[in-house]
């Protein structure tokens, strides 16, 4: 067989020949931090103390609301809506960015609401929210949701339209229904851009849960970042950003350990060279 | 059985050029027959419409005007009556050589122990026992092409459509699956009918060539080798092969008829 002979450049082989030694990502992102919060601690301690702040007084705030259990109750109150409106998203806006991105009639009906949806200024709409859903838990949702099923719907609406004819082809000329060209084509191929989408509406999310804590009934994260900089208690204002940052980065690798299980030809198909 | 026609065949469609509605006559009441268990090969220069007659042939267009017959019933759309082998394999990149054979069968209703039987034997047949569990882009173009062939053969079809199937490969890999390919036909004696433009290809596998120049078909003629074809390297250099080669390219570059 002539093809042996191209089999092995095929799976990517040359990759396993000598590896160069090289310094591990990790490695990199570990010292870029850390570099950063040493120049932040060496110029932010001559900042008087309600105008900036600075990481060692920062982890020292850090500390005392963990002891003293403020931190995690209101870590737990932000989550809870966030997780909520989050999956909604996720579950709501896939299957209509399939929708949209597989259907003329679907795309040329509720496409326009998805475009104008996304550049929607949602916080102007706070106020008329609450007066629908009240103060509590749902309008706090409501508000994750709105904020982050926009991206992910157009991302999976892109993604549709980027799928090669010739695989829908495949799936025609076997006499596959629609419905399952949808599932069992469709659905596989857009999985990268639905998980881009999905990654990019975990910061849109995180902005709409302080937001909604924010206008809404005060509480969570939120509550502690407003009361400590009406306090001008500058650093613990800043724990909860930290860690809303840090919980961003978290689901970020945790999307994108998804992502390798779920669509593990994508990693292996494209990819830096480098 | 397995017999597919194509009867008057024509296909226009509209093109937008520089902003102005086009009209492009894309086939020209084009009609053939391939027989039972025949090979015949649709050959012409880029643009003159085959790759468009074989997606009519397949269902994956319908025809302006005229008819696709399979054993001389009219088909409208696509059905399991005709497996098709696409350019580049078109495989689903998510699913292993296994699995992508198998998805076509699954669409037939195909299931359960009958199921991996099938693939297997399918697999078996071109020669890709060891690499059923291989992904599409850790096979090579021809083993890609192989689980192509395989995939539309294991819904057992009665005829066979191939659109530039070794196009894409380099010469030596598509040498190989020419030979492959004769074999397949000699085990199963599969209809089919297959696109090309490479010249030889289309003398060395064809019994038959349709010479198509734009839209329209130019000659019909048959290829006086006999079957089975045997070592190909060697039917290359006999002076039947040269003769039927020379008369192709005559058709080919003749001045058109319409």
């Amino acid at each position: 067989m002539a093809d042996v002979l191209t089999d092995r450049s095929a799976r990517g082989e040359e990759a396993g020949e000598r590896p160069r030694r090289r310094v591990p990502s990790w490695l990199i992102t570990v010292a870029s931090v850390a570099l950063v919060l040493l120049v932040w601690e060496w110029f932010g301690r001559d900042v008087n103390p309600v105008f900036g702040s600075y990481p060692s007084a920062i982890a020292l705030a850090f500390v005392e609301l963990a002891r003293s259990g403020q931190l995690g109750t209101a870590l737990l109150e932000s989550l809870q809506p966030f997780v909520a409106g989050y999956v909604l998203a996720i579950i709501l806006g896939v299957p209509l960015g399939l929708l949209i991105g597989r259907f003329r009639v679907a795309e040329a009906g509720l496409g326009i609401y998805v475009t104008a949806g996304y550049a929607m200024p949602l916080v102007a709409l706070v106020p008329l929210l609450v007066l629908w859903l009240g103060l509590g838990f749902a309008v706090k949702a409501a508000v994750v949701f709105l904020m982050s099923v926009f991206p992910i719907c157009i991302n999976t609406w892109l993604g549709v339209a980027a799928v090669p004819k010739s695989l829908i082809d495949v799936g025609k000329a076997f006499v596959a229904p629609n419905l399952v060209i949808l599932w069992r084509i469709v659905l596989p191929a857009t999985l990268p851009y639905i998980m881009a989408g999905i990654r990019l509406a975990v910061g849109r999310a995180v902005v709409a849960m302080v937001i909604a804590e924010f206008f809404t009934s005060i509480s969570g994260l939120g509550a502690i970042i407003i009361n400590s900089a009406n306090n001008f208690d500058t650093a613990t204002m800043f724990v909860p950003i930290v860690v809303l940052m840090v919980l961003a980065i978290g689901l970020n690798a945790l999307i994108g350990w998804v992502e390798r299980r779920v669509a593990p030809w994508q990693a292996e198909i494209a990819g830096r060279d480098e | 059985m397995g017999s597919v026609s194509l009867v008057d065949v024509s296909k226009r469609f509209a093109l937008r050029v520089d902003g102005e509605q086009q009209s492009v006559q894309a086939l020209a009441h084009v009609s053939f027959t391939v027989d039972d268990g025949e090979i015949v090969a649709l050959i012409g220069p880029s643009g003159c419409g085959k790759t468009t007659a074989l997606r009519i042939a397949m269902g994956l267009e319908s025809a302006s005007s005229g008819r696709v017959l399979v054993d001389g019933r009219e088909v409208k759309g696509c059905g399991h009556d005709r497996g098709m082998v696409f350019q580049h394999a078109a495989l689903l990149p998510w699913l292993t050589a296994a699995q992508n054979v198998m998805f076509g069968l699954e669409m037939k209703g195909v299931r359960g122990s009958e199921l991996q039987t099938t693939v297997q034997r399918y697999l078996n047949l071109v020669g890709l026992d060891g690499s059923g569990s291989r992904r599409p882009h850790q096979l090579s173009g021809g083993m890609q092409q192989r689980v192509g062939i395989a995939r539309a053969l294991a819904i057992d079809p009665k005829v066979l459509l191939m659109d530039e199937p070794f196009g894409a490969l380099d010469a030596q890999t598509r040498e190989a699956l020419q030979g492959e390919l004769l074999e397949i036909h000699t085990r199963t004696g599969k209809t089919i009918l297959f696109v090309t433009h490479d010249l030889d290809e289309a003398v060395l596998i064809a019994d038959r060539i349709v010479v198509l120049r734009d839209g329209a078909v130019q000659e019909i003629m048959d290829v006086p080798l006999p079957r089975p074809r045997g070592d190909l390297g060697s039917v290359r250099g006999t002076k039947a092969f040269a003769d039927a080669r020379y008369h192709v390219w005559q058709a080919l570059h003749a001045p058109t008829q319409h």
